[in-house]
This record gives structure tokens, C-alpha cells and sequence, in this order.
């Protein structure tokens, strides 16, 4: 039993490091974790739930606002910078940077760019999924 | 994002309420030995944001930080929060880009209504937003992802906001301010009688250490025994004189009180008045400025705009005359359209109270507000001073007063001036024009004069945008005539302003009174003067006047509530203030001369 939940400890820490090695986490995230004491065992799982439940809200409205025709930048960039806020406050530093360059290409009024950079920001949420608490 | 429709609001407590009060009234003298160890604990901090993930960090954040947090998703719902607890928070942090209500808008309410330090937050860190946070008054303004870091330190906001009301309150106590002052940390029922929140928040913000109080009571106690000095425009120019003749750095009261030779000052009235007029100063772009700036001031009202009135003011601004104005003489203009003016035959304006004077000196952002408040052109902030210089350091009376003087001020097309981001530039001294575009003093003098109606209109926009609940300035554009202002000022009525609404619009702008709850169909005019009183918030402007201001604004754009109760005590001070402005032709006097009048805003006379 204590050897599973060592082996299972070293899974997710490695895992976790994985993670900021790959540029998936960054400094924020460590800042949560600190955040997390007694008081609030689970802290970090709580915000990062809160934080997928709310992403998957953000993609359905991103989806439906990809669907139209033309754009509308204004709110895709509003919606993406409300993402960008999130996610940067977990520390999903890849989806942050997506979401930059997702909002570059709406001011840029770049159709497929748009379209084109969804993908990777969603991608880019699944790994922190993965990382199962 | 919202996590469904549901409105968010939870607060948890660190500490135990008491101790969470101690700390905000260590005037009060109940636990003041607890609350200072624990200083900054307990510090009550609203959050506002929509985005869940975001409001959950930040409340643990504070939390362990020690403070006391509140969070809520809902713009609405903090100010019902706000207005529930006068004095139950201590700072407020919010997000910019929010669903139900901008957080600009937000930031202007709380400023005004509860005067609190307001700190945004965004993940947008680009130079405009930020920019756009500090006009408008914000304390500070933090980058998401937030840290821990930045959020340990917001209680210095609270500090200074508070410090600066201090400043502001002590130097303008009066009779009746003696009594308030005498007064144990009065709970908000007991404020003045005005009821309004500036009063309210005036007390609060009294609540500082014993040290404050106690000089505030001896400030109490030694004004209560003599007369307010009535900072005439004469006896300013004597004292400016006197200044420029010692040197500004070498100027101490004593030596000014000598040089004037004017019985029936003391020491102390100098000190105060120079400690105002440096304010001032500083607040134009340095004290080497206070030399040339002055007499020019002086001389500029002495040009000619002697008998300059809102009429005249208006056709100036309408004739485009005002372009060739130098950046000083629209200072003048300022004086003026405050109805201002040390010749005889310049415009007679009320004195004001000396703190008035200096309420937008102080950049008090509570927010850091920003600035707030944001820095303006010094030549564009003298007029917008001019406008929101006069209210912010009004006691309610007086703020009445400025109402309606303001109103006319604004008919003269000052209003352009005092756009929204003129006010809030305080700080940084730079002209900004009401389209928030920042320039040089003169050019944007200039320009500000060429397009007085376009961007009164683009102000009167901005303003409602900000303030759009509250002010029927959405969406008008319009230059508030001060005819009708005036008109009714002239009457020496204090009419509640909400009892002229239509007066507001302004000649040739269509501006649509907003049938909202706003009994003061303020519009341009009132919005601009609104935008004055943010300003001045921004500017951190006297505590009093804001608090005064807010008092009234609050009632006249927020709460369908009775309106004129804030006036009460208003109306004599706006009459003062107004009536001079309004009867210059008339030649009457300076209405009230127990005012001291922002002179510092108000020159002599306008340069022609």
C-alpha cells in the first residue's frame, strides 16, 4: 500500500515536472501550490478544476463564435483575453501563450490564422488534464 | 466567465470582525493596541472579477495574506455590497474586462460614491489600458497572473488614500466641521445631517491614528475660536506677491505674513494657504512654474476678461476665441468660469474654502486611482481644476455650491477641459484632451479650445461611458449650457440640480437627458462637473470634497433617493459659489466670503 502510494507520489512528480519542463506550467502555478496548506488540502485541485470547467464553457463559446461568418474579432478577442487571464493565473503557460497569439491574429482580422491557432490552444488545455490530481 | 448565472458572493473572514474594524477605526479608540500589531491584517478587500478560477485565487491569496476577503463576480453586486457596508471594506480590486458592467465604470462609481482605494486588474498589460486605469482614477493596477507578492502591499493604498484626506480635512476645519471632528469617530448615522456619503466617508476616513485626530482636534479647537480667513482674491494676489518676492523656496509664513501686512491673519492661516498654494504649484509642473505661472495668471485675468461672465465664456469657447488663448490664460479662463476674478470688474467668484482649492491637488487615487488619477496638462487641468478643482475641496455646503458653478462653468466650455482624462492627468501634468489624447500644455490648450464642442461631446461621452448609470450624459453630446446654469444660479437658488435637468443641455449639442433614475438630469454640464468630481477623486483631491461630492453625486446619479438632502447643506455653498459666477456682471461680490476660493484655479483675470 505505502509502496503504491510512493510509486504513485513519484508518478505525479514527475508528471508535474514534465509539465514545466514542456512549458505546459509555469512560475504561477508553483504559486498556487503554495497557496495550498492545511487550511485548503486541495487548493490547487479545487482552482484547477474550477479552471477546466470554465475553459470547456470558454471553448463551446469559442466554438460557436468560429462558426459564424465573418468573425466577429472584437468578441473572439474579448473571449480569448478572458481565457488568457485565466489560464495565466493557474500558470497554463502554453495556453497563454495561445491565447496571445490567437488575439494577434484577431487583431490582425486573420480568419484562418484564427482558426488555425484553436487547435493548439486546445491541445495545449488537455495536458493540464492529464495532470490528475 | 461566470460560472453559470449565479451571482458569486462569499466572504470569509481571517479575522474576527471586531478585529477587522478595530483596524479600520483605530480613531475610534476601541482596540487600537490590537489592530495596529496586526496592521495590515484585517484589511478588508472587495474582489471583483468574473472569472471564477481567478476570484478563487485571489481570495486565498489574501487570505493568506492575513486579509479579509470578499469575493463577488458581479460588478452590480459589489456596488449593492459597497453601498450595504458604507465602511465595511478597505480597498476594492477589480477586473477590467467584465461582462455586466466595465470595470473603468466600476472603478469611477466606487471612487466617487465610497471613495475607497480601487485597485484594477487585468491580464491586459498594454500602456493604453493602464493608462486608461490611472485617469480614471485607479490606485494601482496589477497584471493577472497576480502574485502574492503584489497583493501583500495593497494596503499601502489604504494608507496614503487615507493620509491625504487627513491632509485635506485638517487645514479646512470649520465651525461645523469643528463639532464633527470633536466627535468620537461618529458611526455614519450620526455624520452630519446631510447624510451623504462623502460626510460619511469623511468621518470614516477620519478614523486615523490617535496622532491624526488629536491634531485634528486641535485644529478644531483653535479654528472653532477664530474665523475662517476668507482667501479673497486680493488677499491671495498679496500673498502670491509676497511669495514671489521672498523666493517660493525661501517663502515661510512668517516672513509671508510680514511681507502682506494684512491683519486679521495668523501664521497658520499663511502656512495653510501656502501649504495649499504648493500643492497647487507642484501640481501645475513645478514650483519654477509658480513664479512665472502666477503673475501671469494674474496679469492674464487682468488682460481683459475682466467681465468675462458664463455668456461671454460661452460665446468664446462657441467663437473658437479661446484657441488663442495660452495655456495660462485658459487657467484664467478657468478662474474666470469658476467666476473668479481679482479685478473688480472680472467675474466675482465665491470663495471657496481653501481645501477646496487644493481637493485635486492631491492625486489621491484611491485607487491609486491611479491617479486617481492621471495626470493632465497643467494648463488643461488648471480650467479642469478649474471645474472639478473647486467641488473636490468643498464641504458639502460649499460642494452644493460648486454644483451649480460648475454647471456654469461648464456652459463656458470649460468642459472640454475637464474631460474625464484632463482630470485624471493630474499627475502627470500634461494636458490630455478629452478624447484622452495627451499634448502639450499649449498645443492642447489650443486644440482643446478649437474643438471645445467636439470634445465636450467626445467627454460627455467618455463620461457617460464611465458613469453612464449614473449621469444622463450617455451618450450626449453636448456642451452643458451654463445659461441655463447660471440662469438658475443667478436666482441664488440652490436649486437641487436634479431640479434642472434640462438646463443642462447644451447650446447646439443634443444632449439627451437621461430619464434614469437621476433626478439632476446632469448632463454634459454635470457630467463634466461628474467627471470633475472623479477627477478629483482621481486627483485624490481633498477628502472632502469628494466625500461632499460623492455625497451628492451619489444621490443624484445613484439613488432615486431623496436628492436634496445632500444639497441641504450643499445649496449654501453652491450659491456661494455660483453666485458670484452668475452675477459678475452684476457685480456682486465674491457671495460668500467665507470661502476660501480656489484662486489657485481661478485667476484674476482672463487674458483676452
Amino acid at each position: 500500500m505505502e509502496r503504491n502510494q510512493m510509486q504513485m507520489h513519484r508518478q505525479i512528480a514527475t508528471i508535474r515536472k514534465s509539465l514545466f519542463d514542456q512549458g505546459y506550467l509555469d512560475e504561477q502555478f508553483v504559486q498556487l501550490e503554495e497557496l495550498q496548506d492545511n487550511s485548503n488540502p486541495n487548493f490547487v485541485e479545487e482552482v484547477v478544476t474550477l479552471f477546466y470547467r470554465d475553459s470547456a464553457r470558454f471553448l463551446y463559446n469559442l466554438d460557436q463564435a468560429l462558426e459564424k461568418r465573418p468573425l466577429d474579432f472584437s468578441r473572439l478577442d474579448s473571449l480569448m483575453h478572458q481565457f488568457k487571464g485565466s489560464s495565466s493565473s493557474i500558470g497554463a503557460k502554453k495556453v497563454k501563450i495561445e491565447c496571445t497569439h490567437f488575439r494577434d491574429y484577431c487583431n490582425a482580422r486573420n480568419t484562418e490564422g484564427c482558426q488555425d491557432k484553436l487547435g493548439p490552444s486546445r491541445r495545449h488545455a488537455g495536458p493540464d488534464k492529464s495532470f490528475g490530481f | 466567465m461566470n460560472l453559470g448565472s449565479q451571482v458569486l458572493v462569499s466572504k470569509q473572514s481571517m479575522m474576527p470582525s471586531s478585529s477587522g474594524a478595530s483596524w479600520n477605526s483605530v480613531g475610534a479608540g476601541d482596540g487600537d493596541g490590537n489592530s495596529s500589531d496586526q496592521f495590515p491584517a484585517g484589511l478588508r478587500v472587495l474582489v471583483v472579477d468574473d472569472d471564477p478560477t481567478c476570484l478563487m485565487i485571489l481570495e486565498k491569496m489574501l487570505r493568506t495574506c492575513k486579509y479579509e476577503a470578499t469575493k463577488c463576480n458581479r460588478a452590480e453586486v459589489a456596488l449593492s455590497l459597497l453601498r450595504e457596508n458604507k465602511n465595511g471594506f478597505d480597498v476594492v480590486i477589480s477586473d477590467v474586462h467584465m461582462p455586466d458592467m466595465d470595470g473603468f465604470r466600476l472603478l469611477v462609481h466606487i471612487g466617487l460614491e465610497m471613495d475607497l482605494p480601487v485597485i484594477m486588474m487585468s491580464a491586459d498589460d498594454s500602456k493604453s489600458v493602464v493608462m486608461k486605469g490611472v485617469t480614471h482614477g485607479a490606485c494601482d493596477y496589477l497584471i493577472k497572473p497576480v502574485r502574492m507578492e503584489a497583493l501583500r502591499n495593497i494596503w499601502q493604498h489604504v494608507v496614503r488614500k487615507r493620509k491625504h484626506e487627513w491632509k485635506d480635512i485638517e487645514p479646512s476645519v470649520s465651525l461645523d466641521e469643528g463639532n464633527q471632528q470633536q466627535k468620537k469617530q461618529p458611526e455614519d448615522p450620526d455624520c452630519t445631517s446631510s447624510a451623504n456619503e462623502g460626510h460619511n466617508c469623511k468621518t470614516a476616513k477620519r478614523r486615523k491614528d490617535d496622532e491624526d485626530e488629536a491634531e485634528e482636534k486641535e485644529h478644531s479647537s483653535s479654528s472653532s475660536k477664530k474665523p475662517r480667513v476668507a482667501w479673497s482674491m486680493e488677499l491671495h494676489q498679496q500673498f502670491v506677491a509676497a511669495v514671489n518676492q521672498l523666493g517660493f523656496d525661501k517663502a515661510v509664513p512668517k516672513k509671508i505674513l510680514d511681507l502682506m501686512n494684512v491683519p486679521g491673519i495668523t501664521r497658520e492661516n499663511v502656512a495653510s494657504h501656502l501649504q495649499k498654494y504648493r500643492i497647487y504649484l507642484r501640481k501645475l509642473g513645478g514650483p519654477q512654474q509658480s513664479g512665472t505661472i502666477n503673475p501671469s495668471f494674474m496679469g492674464n485675468l487682468d488682460a481683459g476678461y475682466g467681465s468675462l461672465n458664463e455668456l461671454d465664456l460661452q460665446a468664446l469657447a462657441a467663437s473658437g476665441q479661446l484657441n488663442q488663448l495660452p495655456a495660462q490664460s485658459l487657467a484664467s479662463l478657468q478662474a474666470v468660469a469658476l467666476g473668479r476674478s481679482a479685478n473688480p470688474r472680472s467675474i466675482s467668484v465665491p470663495l471657496i474654502d481653501q481645501r477646496n482649492v487644493f481637493s485635486f491637488e492631491n492625486p489621491k487615487l484611491r485607487y491609486g486611482q491611479v491617479q486617481n488619477r492621471h495626470g493632465y496638462n497643467s494648463n488643461i487641468s488648471k480650467q479642469m481644476n478649474l471645474l472639478h478643482g473647486v467641488p473636490t475641496t468643498m464641504e458639502p455646503k460649499q460642494l452644493a455650491g460648486f454644483r451649480h458653478s460648475f454647471n456654469g462653468m461648464n456652459s463656458q466650455g470649460l468642459i472640454p477641459m475637464t474631460g474625464q482624462s484632463q482630470t485624471h492627468d493630474h499627475l502627470s501634468r500634461r494636458p490630455v484632451l478629452s478624447n484622452g489624447m495627451v499634448g502639450n500644455t499649449r498645443d492642447t490648450a489650443t486644440a482643446v479650445y478649437n474643438s471645445a464642442a467636439s470634445q465636450v461631446a467626445s467627454l460627455v461621452q467618455s463620461t457617460s461611458l464611465a458613469s453612464s448609470n449614473s449621469f444622463p450624459l450617455r451618450g450626449s453630446s453636448g456642451i452643458p449650457s451654463i445659461m441655463s446654469t447660471s440662469t438658475l444660479q443667478r436666482d441664488g437658488n440652490i436649486e437641487n440640480v436634479q431640479n434642472r435637468p434640462q438646463n443642462w443641455g447644451l447650446q447646439g449639442v443634443d444632449l439627451t437627458p437621461n430619464p434614469s433614475q437621476h433626478t439632476n438630469n446632469m448632463q454634459g454640464g454635470m457630467n463634466v462637473l461628474h467627471h470633475n468630481y472623479i477627477s478629483d477623486q482621481n486627483i485624490g483631491g481633498s477628502k472632502v470634497i469628494i466625500s461632499s461630492g460623492e455625497g451628492s453625486w451619489t444621490h443624484i446619479t445613484d439613488d432615486p433617493s431623496p436628492v436634496n438632502q445632500p444639497f441641504g447643506t450643499e445649496e449654501y455653498s453652491q450659491e456661494d459659489l455660483l453666485t458670484p459666477f452668475l452675477t459678475q456682471q452684476e457685480g456682486v461680490g465674491q457671495a460668500e466670503n467665507d470661502f476660501g476660493f480656489d484662486w489657485y484655479s481661478s485667476s484674476d483675470n482672463l487674458p483676452v
